[in-house]
């Protein structure tokens, strides 16, 4: 038996001992994507690890959540003692609200109107109004409301090799160019969209 | 240290912020809120702040200041602070069971059950989450009374090291005294402006010498509310929260006019325009009337033209919450005090003498069925207006044109209560 190359038994890290605490593989991923996986899979070792920088010695706090949405209640009318009751009593369901159906939390939420057509290949036209809300973390692949330079505009938003925000079009067109954000520019993100909605008439 | 601790959260520069969240461009910009008829600095940004531009000083005094250093005024966009107060108050409300709304940008937590966290932490936690669901900045101070935590919050706003959130109760009977040393005495709730130069001619300038004086004795020399504001400020609670607001003892509904008025018709129809504001206020709060008060004035700026103020007060023999019958009365008291020849500014009227429906006093002789028709006639008309929107039915003596009213030369949109003022988003 020949004692050189080849595979050595039980060489190495025993399996599962890694920084993510299980096995890994090794698969080939597209160059440009790589910064954003890496922030992923970070992320994804905190959770696992539990250990996160910011987190210190304060418990979470727990903030009960409030219902934003008026609850109608439907208004039983049979009475109760006399006679055979309703048989559809037991049916009736709370009438839907299109407000329940757009929006999580109304003190977060606000209305905008779309104006250009860089969104078109997502379902946003002009004249649309975006439903915003700046309760929720935006993510990468989220549909986002930023302000670039002290300027509203609606983008995907997305991360460059480098880790620097980068906000993408959705127009196939090619007339709109994605906007990587430089150190020097200012940038916020104003809140996630979260829905849209039009009228015909 | 202390038994409680309060929190006041309060909006910075409120309605320049609420201006800034649908702005952008205002952002580091000199920025001043106007009140109605664009008369006078109602906010500022902390860039006219600094150019020395005082709460409450007439727009035509600033208007060079303004060319020089690119001021951006706006009138007051009521309709957007109100809504983006509900939003900020709605959130508080979920930090503690305990609250109360104190104005339309400051609102007291009692956080005293909240002790095992750190409420400092716990403040820049409430801080992070107004930021971030409205846009507002706010500032947080906390103390074991309601006053103290008003002087927190002014240690919090004025010294950037506290990043916005300052708890007296984590600090020592020293440090406090260092601090109030520091604060003049003027910025104590409830000393304002007018009892501060008092207290100035006695030796007392900052909060440190206030908080040394004998609660008792300056009570005999001033009064019951003195000697409070001075246990508060010892730390012992005198002034508790009030999550209801009780029902208001008189209704003001005033406005200066878009441009000056000098015949009687244009006075009556502002003056019955306020009447029905204020009698709506009134019916809300389910109160009656007992008295009407009407004031006209002219100009007290302009030196070139006569100057003239007069009021009048008209008790009612029956309370009543009627617009009609208040405004009858109202117009008879204006007519009593309108001069002719004069160019009048400023309209207003006071609802007062204001009694609970389970307190009022009906009359002995008049037939109890008016009561009961005009309660009918009023409540249709409310719900009328409100389902309809405002003055959809209101008393022919209001006019229709109205060329009196006020100037809002340069009120931004209603970002988050019409649909076709939405932010328009054109990249």
């Amino acid at each position: 038996m020949s004692n050189r190359g080849g595979k050595r038994e039980n060489a190495g890290r025993p399996r599962g001992q890694g920084k993510f605490g299980e096995p890994t593989i090794a698969i080939r991923i597209p160059q440009s994507q790589g910064a954003t996986i890496k922030m992923f899979l970070d992320a994804y070792q905190n959770k696992r690890t539990g250990l996160n920088e910011e987190a210190t010695n304060v418990d979470e706090f727990f903030t009960p959540s409030i219902s934003d949405q008026p609850t109608r209640l439907p208004l039983f009318t049979t009475k109760v003692a006399a006679g055979f009751p309703s048989p559809a009593d037991d049916y009736v369901e709370k009438r839907l609200d299109i407000s329940e159906f757009l929006i999580d939390h109304a003190a977060s939420t606000f209305f905008v109107t779309i104006k250009g057509e860089s969104m078109i290949d997502v379902g946003l036209l002009p004249g649309d109004k975006v439903v915003v809300d700046r309760s929720k973390t935006p993510g990468i692949g989220n549909i986002v409301l930023a302000v670039v330079d002290r300027e509203f505009t609606i983008k995907i938003f997305d991360r460059s090799t480098s880790g620097r925000p980068r906000l993408l079009p959705a127009n196939s067109s090619g007339a709109y160019l994605p906007i990587e954000i430089a150190e020097d520019m200012q940038f916020e993100i104003f809140g996630v969209v979260t829905g849209s909605f039009r009228r015909f008439e | 240290m202390s038994d409680r601790s309060i929190a006041l959260i309060d909006v910075n520069n409120f309605y320049v912020s609420c201006e800034r969240v649908f702005n952008p461009k205002l952002e580091g910009k000199p920025v001043v809120v106007l009140s109605n008829n664009d008369g006078c600095a109602v906010a500022r940004s902390n860039e006219v702040k600094a150019l020395g531009v005082k709460m409450g000083q007439p727009w035509f005094q600033l208007k060079d200041l303004a060319k020089k250093h690119g001021i951006v005024a706006y009138s007051s966009n009521y309709a957007l602070y109100a809504d983006m107060s509900n939003r900020a108050m709605s959130l508080l409300a979920t930090f503690s069971p305990d609250h109360e709304v104190y104005s339309i940008d400051e609102c007291f937590l009692d956080l005293t059950g909240f002790r095992k966290q750190n409420l400092v932490l716990y403040g820049q936690h409430i801080r992070q989450r107004i930021k971030q669901w409205t846009g507002l900045p706010v500032c947080i101070g906390i103390g074991s009374t309601k006053t103290l935590s008003k002087l927190a919050n002014h240690i919090a706003k004025k010294h950037p090291e506290f990043d916005g959130v300052c708890d007296l109760n984590a600090m020592s009977l020293r440090q406090h005294d260092d601090w109030f040393s520091k604060i003049a005495v003027g910025e104590v709730w409830g000393i304002g402006r007018r009892l501060a130069p008092r207290l100035h001619e006695i030796g007392i300038h900052t909060v440190l010498d206030l908080r040394m004086t004998s609660p008792s004795r300056m009570h005999s020399n001033f009064s019951i509310v003195m000697e409070k504001i001075i246990r508060e400020i010892n730390g012992t609670p005198c002034i508790e929260l009030e999550e209801m607001n009780p029902p208001r003892k008189q209704i003001v509904s005033s406005r200066s006019f878009g441009i000056p008025v000098s015949d009687l018709a244009s006075l009556e129809q502002s003056v019955s325009l306020y009447i029905s504001r204020a009698a709506e206020k009134l019916r809300r709060q389910r109160s009656y009337a007992e008295a009407v008060y009407v004031t006209i004035r002219t100009s007290p700026f302009n030196e070139k033209e006569p100057y003239y103020t007069n009021s009048l007060t008209i008790p009612l023999t029956t309370q009543t919450d009627n617009t009609v019958l208040l405004t009858k009365i109202a117009l008879w008291g204006l007519r009593e005090i309108y001069r002719c020849g004069y160019k009048y500014q400023k309209a207003g009227v006071m609802l007062s003498e204001l009694v609970s429906a389970n307190h009022r006093q009906p009359d002995l002789f008049s037939p109890v069925a008016a009561d009961t028709k005009s309660d009918n006639l009023m409540n249709v008309m409310d719900q009328i207006n409100a389902r309809m929107g405002r003055s959809t039915l209101k008393l022919a003596s209001e006019g229709f044109r109205q060329p009196w009213k006020m100037k809002q030369g340069n009120r931004s949109s209603g970002y988050t209560t019409k649909w076709d003022e939405l932010v328009c988003v054109t990249k």
